[in-house]
């Protein structure tokens, strides 16, 4: 049987199962519309850290730990660990690794490093090559800021197209064989993203940026499988924003792919409200990763979802690239969950 | 022909962009940005007024205390976390002021602190006020030398 469907599919005959998850954040998502769904709180932004990079890290290291645990088991039982971070060379992937000592696969997807770990993650537990794993990312505010933007006490306006980048975490176990026994939530599809660069050069336009990446990703899979969003509950992306959500409807109309937009779920929109004064939502890889492991895989243990497409978006630049004028690129990859009954 | 496709594409996207992108409120933000840079001016005048008719100190000293005491204002405000909360509420009625290049001074200085005093503040200080120091003492010798060659003619 081949595993593959259409261009840029993958289907995971054997389903492997996701049987733990866990989400740490900081003050500001704490006080936003889902604060009371996340497993653990930052007290500040340092966190007790030295500085913002460790508190960034040992965030980390923590969503790790307690998503092992919440299984039943501990970091050494974990298999293989597939994670990435916003900040440069990963370190807070790295340095996270390095105490946890799970073997280590580093990734950089930008903002998309939830969906794209969790789809290699799927395909290496689907193949058998480990049991238990652990995907996971984490992003922090003020690491964000001084490595993108401006000093934090710089006293400057952000525009209105701007994102506020997610102080948090989120790790999922995937599991395997007879590990994924007693998963309530299984992974049937991956689809992996192309890169796409529509020309926009604005830091501070992020969904822009992102939206035609999500739109070819969202409508190579529904041409890929021969579904529409119809048959899934929810179709969730990481953290387009509200400019960034209007553009993936207009893009996906002009895809001839009709979007519901009750269906619609876009993680950086819902993270924060609109008094929260975010401008145009949330951002960052643990903007969609926290919100996965605070709502969306609870809603499909619980069956309240029972088919959900996630798709975390990221934005491949670097303050070199803004710099030197260059475009946007962005990707998105996407993965099928689905509820398991019994 | 597929970079002409492309190019179309991109031009589209531009506009489709630009169209459903949320706009700055330009009156809001000159509203403001005019009361609270003028209200930093008037606090300047009257610490000149203070030192140049109370203490009698001429106009010369008076107005470089007043930057003096500006700059120190500007920069215990980014250090208690205060003046970026300005920053935003007025935009350039804070920035283009004395007040807001010592801001720019001041906040790499708190951010960079973790890197150590050579390669993180030492290096960092200069990031944003750079450029204004580059091209401002640059334009200087350049309206010093036209000015100077104007004279001897």
């Amino acid at each position: 049987m081949s595993r593959r469907l259409g261009s840029q599919t993958v289907v995971l005959g054997n389903r492997p199962g996701i049987i733990s998850w866990a989400s740490i954040v900081g003050q500001k998502e704490h006080e936003g519309p889902y604060g009371g769904k996340f497993d653990q709180v930052l007290p500040d932004e340092l966190n007790g850290e030295q500085s913002f990079e460790s508190a960034e890290r040992a965030m980390l290291e923590s969503a790790v730990t307690l998503c092992a645990q919440k299984s039943g088991r501990q970091p050494s039982d974990v298999q293989m660990l597939l994670s990435g971070d916003l900040l440069n060379q990963i370190i807070s992937a790295g340095y996270a690794a390095r105490n946890l000592a799970i073997p280590f696969y580093g990734l950089y997807g930008a903002c998309s490093t939830m969906s794209e770990s969790l789809s290699l993650g799927s395909m290496i537990a689907d193949g058998g090559y480990a049991d238990i794993l652990i995907c996971a990312t984490c992003s922090h505010f003020c690491t964000a800021e001084r490595q993108y933007r401006a000093p934090l006490e710089l006293g400057n306006q952000r525009t209105p197209t701007a994102q506020w980048t997610v102080t948090g975490s989120g790790a999922v176990m995937v599991a395997g064989g007879a590990a994924a026994g007693s998963a309530k939530v299984e992974l049937t599809h991956t689809t992996c993203g192309r890169v796409i660069d529509l020309g926009i050069s604005d830091a501070n336009n992020m969904g822009a940026a992102m939206a035609p990446a999500a739109a070819d990703t969202i409508a190579t899979h529904m041409h890929d499988t021969g579904r529409s969003f119809a048959d899934y509950d929810l179709v969730v992306t990481g953290d387009l924003g509200h400019l960034g959500r209007d553009l993936l409807i207009e893009l996906l109309g002009q895809k001839k792919v009709s979007v519901p937009e009750a269906k619609l779920f876009d993680c950086g929109c819902e993270i924060f409200e609109a008094r929260q004064d975010t401008h145009a939502g949330g951002s960052g890889c643990g903007c969609a990763a926290s919100m996965l492991c605070a709502h969306i895989l609870p809603e499909l243990a619980s069956g309240h979802l029972r088919r959900v497409l996630f798709m975390a978006t990221g934005a491949l630049l670097s303050p070199t690239t803004t710099m030197q004028g260059e475009s946007i690129p962005g990707v998105a990859h996407a993965v099928v969950l689905e509820h398991r009954e019994g | 022909m597929e970079k002409k496709g492309n190019q179309r594409a991109i031009k589209q996207y531009a506009e489709l962009v630009d169209r459903l992108s949320p706009k700055s409120d330009m009156g809001k933000g000159l509203l403001r940005s005019f009361w609270v840079g003028g209200v930093i001016c008037m606090i300047g005048q009257g610490i000149t007024d203070f030192f140049n008719y109370g203490l009698r100190w001429g106009m010369q000293s008076s107005a470089t205390a007043t930057s003096i005491c500006l700059i120190f204002l500007s920069a215990l405000l980014t250090g208690i976390g205060v003046y970026d909360k300005i920053g935003k509420y007025a935009g350039a009625g804070s920035i283009v002021p004395i007040t807001g290049f010592a801001n720019s001074v001041v906040a790499p200085a708190m951010e960079f602190r973790r890197e150590g005093l050579v390669m993180g503040v030492g290096a960092k200080l200069f990031t944003l006020a750079g450029p204004v120091l580059v091209y401002g003492i640059s334009t200087s010798i350049i309206v010093g030398l036209i000015v100077f060659v104007l004279e001897v003619i």
